[in-house]
């Protein structure tokens, strides 16, 4: 078969990406690009609300203006979806720059959702002691004062919050909504700082433990700088490979079927050197965000580091955009290299899975286990990306989607475990803790098993879906050390449980703190996700499936 | 639409379960009661089952299907045939047994009432349970699980769809696992500290165990859609028989190989048995029981189900070392049990010699053999239960495992001695005792075929004898131990447990006929899928 055969395989109808023959007005298609829109409307709107709204009533003004743009966001995806846009309407919109496709739908719909869960652990307010009578939720009374110093008691006197969180959540998520949809490079490249940056800020804000948490922020920034640098040069070359910084045409090069070539980029255009270093400089950079091994280093210190509510959101939300945009880039621009990307890719499964599991077991802060359980979870879906069949695509979709739901409501369950230090994220101190409060730790449990794969929970239909997949697309040994490293996975996962619920409490541990109806939200849907489509996943997995075709 | 009888035969359970854990702490007896009622009911749901099973007619019968997850190409399709009836009336049957005699295993333990009751004076006591005591139900949560495992052992035995089976026998894992690691026997020489940080290592053994063997079955789960394109048994089996799924010989072995692993860790065969001694020793009887009588079936009834329908040619390929490492088990297990000190290890290893026995019967591939091997699952079910039963209403008088502090229990106590001694008899398949004629049929399966392996096997039978009756020696006869001298015969509920299982022994060793009339025809259609003749045509000279 011919690689553009190939091509069309995961591609519908090819909507020629004319560079820039004549000066025109752009043609922006608002309603295809209304939940980008709506999220950064409100963004921008949070800012000013902290600029114009008294201090006193800016928590519930952010609450509700965030809460109803990721819903309206939401509401429009669906929308969208309804109207054929994910399938037949599917299309290219914003001149070229963002994709409106059942991919890209899918993702937009998971992210605003874990979004708005994850909008409900950060507005939490009831878990640490209030202070001078004051409510307080995770996040430091005002980021500039240095730890520890008059200035910090005085604004924690005052009762100052950080209520900027909020409006950063949302550019954060403005950013993670176009990075799937990305549909040329330079659009990739700003999505990608405009969430990364608030992620970055969010991390530094912890009220407790300020010091790891901006020590976590300032590693994550310098390591996602790197990151973010390797991506930009290869843009850059492959923009001089291809003349073009289009998804389009970039695989049009990479096929030989281009129809005009820039005079002035014809020498160098066809370069194959700068089509392999430019690819597998561009594929590092989104390895990175996605956390696989071996640009995984930055994973565990970030998520122990960063305030709970935002290590939930991050390991959730980020892991889902970036494999959006990693599955785009290798479907859409690179597909006609897949013989050399895919067993790049075996490698980089492979240790992820392996690596992930293995050193998890020697972890002993609750944060740093799941850090690195996400890092062996990000294995698995590679695993899905390698298939290089549509079924991969739909499985990899589920598998998100199912994973993030039951990552921001196991990281709402460790906001509870608290002593007098704030959390109480030491193993040890989580044992016995099924004796006091079974109803938390057997929520836990079960987050637990579903990350462990437990038939009968989410984490085992996406886990069965990415093995189907990589299984049909001919990586069956993939498979193998998939389920093997499953097994080592399982063994920690349980090792937590059996501390929970078979050993005897500790006289000093922990209490469970009782949370407010938001943070019982998170969770709650963290468990009902993780049970229905553990249990009925027939009509998600047919969403994803019917959304796994890339426009190009 | 028919009543669906197999799904709610596996579903009243379950709602037990739920019901069960949903009782108040402080009403621990009620929860105790309302299991009892819920076992009750799914027993006689199962009886019905039988009865109105025709072992002539289909293959499967009162069949359910119903889509479920058409992307995995997964449906929810139940059917038994006479193996799976049997194996449900087994389970159906002993469960009302097993709460019964753990009515008060699960009891808060006697140490921590005590200090729960002086709570108000020890304020600055060391131990915090009693901070969470009222919310924590152990009694509630014990006979819940007990359901759980009842209500996925059911469905895993009614489930022709590969994926659905699947499902139950890996989801049983979870409720099994808080059985070993929750509620393990308090008896212990260096007291409740070692005695938990023991059961929490038997537990998590077991579970990684099967973990491991069930996730190996996984991919091979998913190889098994990647050549067959479904997951129905019947289709897939139709499909073998006539050629029209074809797969390759390396395909089929590895596929083969990556069920019957799993299979081998649960029922467990030697060298995958080493968690099983861990887990019956460490649980109370009645998990033990339900461990070895009950879930570990699922194992070898999946062999027989799976591993010979869908890979009839590898199941040959592989049936001589699957009988040498069967003949390795039953003399292993035998050899093992004679050296134990710890009554409840002796009966584990005990266990792990019949297993070999059965995987033994099913490999022969002869129809005694096999229906040797499914009446041998029914009656090991039987026979442990009443010696393990015993064994653990012994141990909690003395509260020690170690035969050495046992001695002279007869002249105190005849009845347990009584029971015990026949339960130990069963054990060792003596004739007129139901395990006798099972044995007797798998060995002489066996030996029409493979007559060495036969010959070898039947020393096990030797090594059975001796390790009972010495076990029966040792704690029941010689002179009185002043520890024991104070021991109470069984009680009217132990006996209510032990008495009926007591007299079903000596009845399906009378007369096996029942069980086996619904056995044969299944048998006789598995051995058609594998094309297996019996050696001796002139057997079937009825035409």
């Amino acid at each position: 078969m011919s690689a553009t055969a190939v091509h069309n395989l995961w591609t519908t109808a090819a909507v020629a990406a004319d560079p820039i023959s004549k000066i025109d007005a752009p043609k922006i298609e608002y309603g295809q690009l209304a939940p980008t829109l709506i999220v950064v409307g409100a963004a921008i709107i949070g800012v000013l609300v902290e600029a114009f709204v008294p201090r006193k009533s800016r928590y519930y003004a952010q609450m509700f203006v965030s809460a109803v743009a990721l819903a309206a966001a939401f509401a429009a995806v669906v929308a969208l979806a309804a109207d054929d846009y994910g399938t037949t309407k599917a299309g290219i919109a914003a001149m070229g720059a963002i994709a409106v496709d059942g991919p890209a739908l899918f993702l937009q719909g998971t992210i605003l959702l874990t979004a708005l869960v994850g909008l409900f652990t950060f507005a939490e307010r009831r878990l640490d002691p209030a202070a001078h009578g004051n409510r307080v939720d995770s996040f430091a009374a005002q980021a500039a004062s240095v730890p520890g110093s008059d200035s910090e008691k005085k604004a924690v006197k005052a009762g100052f919050t950080t209520t900027e969180v909020f409006p950063l959540l949302l550019f954060a998520v403005a950013g993670m909504l176009i990075f799937p949809a990305a549909n040329d490079l330079l659009t990739l490249f700003v999505a990608l700082e405009v969430f990364s940056l608030p992620l970055y800020l969010l991390c530094a804000l912890a009220r407790r433990k300020r010091l790891m948490s901006q020590e976590a922020a300032v590693k994550y920034f310098l390591l996602g700088a790197f990151a973010s640098a390797f991506t930009l040069f290869g843009i850059a070359l492959l923009y001089g490979y291809a003349g073009s910084m289009s998804y389009a045409t970039i695989a049009q090069v990479v096929d030989g079927t281009v129809q005009d070539v820039n005079p002035a980029l014809a020498d160098t255009m066809g370069n194959d050197a700068l089509l392999l270093v430019g690819a597998a400089l561009l594929v590092m950079g989104l390895l990175f965000k996605v956390g696989a091994v071996p640009f995984h280093m930055w994973t565990p210190d970030v998520y122990q580091g960063a305030p709970t509510p935002v290590t939930g959101f991050m390991a959730a939300a980020t892991k889902v955009a970036a494999f959006g945009a990693l599955l785009r880039v290798l479907y859409v621009v690179l597909p006609g290299l897949r013989w050399d990307w895919r067993p790049v890719m075996w490698a980089v499964a492979i240790v992820t899975m392996l690596g992930g599991a293995i050193v998890a077991i020697t972890q002993t802060d609750i944060k740093r286990l799941l850090a690195y359980s996400s890092i062996a979870h990000a294995g698995f879906i590679l695993a899905g990306v390698v298939a290089a069949t549509p079924s991969g695509v739909s499985s990899v979709l589920f598998y998100l989607a199912a994973y993030s739901f039951v990552t921001i409501g196991a990281f709402a369950v460790v906001t509870l475990v608290r002593d007098a230090g704030g959390e109480a994220t030491h193993l040890s101190k989580w044992a016995g803790l099924g004796r006091r409060s079974p109803l938390v730790a057997a929520v836990f449990a079960v987050f637990l098993l579903a990350f462990a794969g437990i038939p009968l929970t989410s984490g085992f239909a996406g886990k069965f879906a990415v093995f189907k997949a990589a299984a049909e697309g001919g990586a069956a040994p993939l498979v193998v050390i998939g389920v093997i490293s499953s097994a080592i996975a399982a063994f920690f996962y349980i090792r937590v449980i059996v501390l929970m619920f078979f050993s005897e409490p500790r006289p000093e541990g922990p209490t469970v703190a009782v949370p407010s109806p938001l943070t019982m939200t998170a969770i709650g849907a963290g468990v009902a996700v993780t049970v229905v489509l553990g249990v009925a996943p027939q009509y998600f997995l047919e969403l994803a499936g019917d959304a796994g075709v890339f426009v190009r | 639409m028919s009543f669906p009888l197999l799904t709610a035969t596996a579903v009243l359970p379950a709602i037990g379960a739920i019901a069960t854990a949903a009782v108040p702490a402080a009403k621990r007896t009620a929860a105790k009661w309302l299991a009892l009622l819920f076992s009750l009911a799914t027993l006689v749901l199962a009886i019905v089952v039988l009865v109105r099973f025709d072992p002539d007619g289909d293959r499967y019968q009162l069949t359910e299907s119903h889509a479920w997850i058409a992307d995995f190409g997964v449906r929810y399709e139940l059917g038994v045939d006479g193996i799976a009836v049997a194996l449900i009336a087994l389970t159906a049957l002993l469960i009302p047994f097993i709460i019964l005699a753990g009515w008060h295993d699960a009891d808060p333990s006697p140490s921590s009432q005590h200090r729960s009751s002086r709570g108000g004076t020890e304020e600055t006591g060391t131990e915090p349970t009693s901070i969470a005591e009222g919310r924590w139900r152990p009694t509630q949560g014990f006979f819940a699980l007990i359901l759980a495992v009842e209500a996925m052992v059911i469905l895993s035995f009614e489930a022709t769809d590969v994926f659905l089976f699947y499902i139950f026998f890996e989801a049983m894992l979870i409720p099994m696992y808080f059985l070993i690691g929750g509620f393990g026997d308090r008896a212990h020489e260096h007291g409740e500290k070692a005695a938990a940080t023991q059961r929490s290592y038997a537990a998590v053994k077991f579970l990684l165990y099967n973990l491991a063997g069930g996730l190996i079955m996984l991919a091979a789960v998913i190889g098994l859609y990647v050549v067959a394109g479904n997951f129905s048994l019947t289709e897939i089996a139709e499909a073998r028989a006539n050629g029209s799924l074809d797969m390759a010989t390396s395909t089929e072995r590895w596929l083969f190989l990556g069920f019957f692993l799993a299979f081998a860790v649960k029922a467990p065969l030697w060298p995958l048995h080493t968690w099983l001694p861990n887990a019956m020793q460490e649980s109370t009887a009645p998990v033990a029981v339900l461990i070895t009588a009950v879930v570990d079936k699922v194992g070898t009834f999946a062999m027989l189900r799976f591993c010979l329908q869908l890979f009839p040619e590898a199941s040959k390929w592989a049936t001589p070392v699957i009988l040498v490492l069967a003949v390795i088990s039953i003399i292993y297990g035998a050899l093992l049990a004679v050296g134990q000190r710890d009554i409840k290890r002796l009966i584990a290893y005990a266990s792990i010699s019949h297993f070999g026995f059965i995987i033994m019967g099913i490999f022969a591939m002869t129809s005694q053999g096999q229906s040797g091997a499914t009446l041998y699952m029914v009656n090991h079910g039987i026979s442990t239960a009443v010696l393990m039963l015993i064994a653990g209403f012994l141990i909690s008088r003395r509260g020690s495992r170690l035969i050495a502090d046992y001695g002279g229990v007869q002249k105190v106590a005849p009845v347990l001695a009584g029971t015990f001694l026949i339960g130990g008899l069963a054990t060792l398949s003596l004739p007129g005792l139901a395990p006798f004629v099972s044995e007797f049929l798998v060995l002489v399966g066996t030996f029409t075929r493979y007559p060495v392996i036969g010959i070898i096997a039947t020393f096990g039978i030797v090594l059975a004898a001796l390790y009972t009756l010495v076990l029966y020696q040792r704690t029941m006869t010689g002179p009185v131990k002043p520890e024991v001298a104070a021991m109470p015969d069984l009680r009217v509920r132990e006996i209510a447990v032990v008495a009926p299982l007591v007299v079903l022994l000596v009845f399906l060793g009378v007369y096996p006929k029942p069980v086996t009339d619904v056995v044969n025809p299944a048998v006789e259609q598995t051995m058609s899928d594998v094309e297996k003749k019996d050696p001796q045509p002139e057997v079937e000279a009825a035409k």
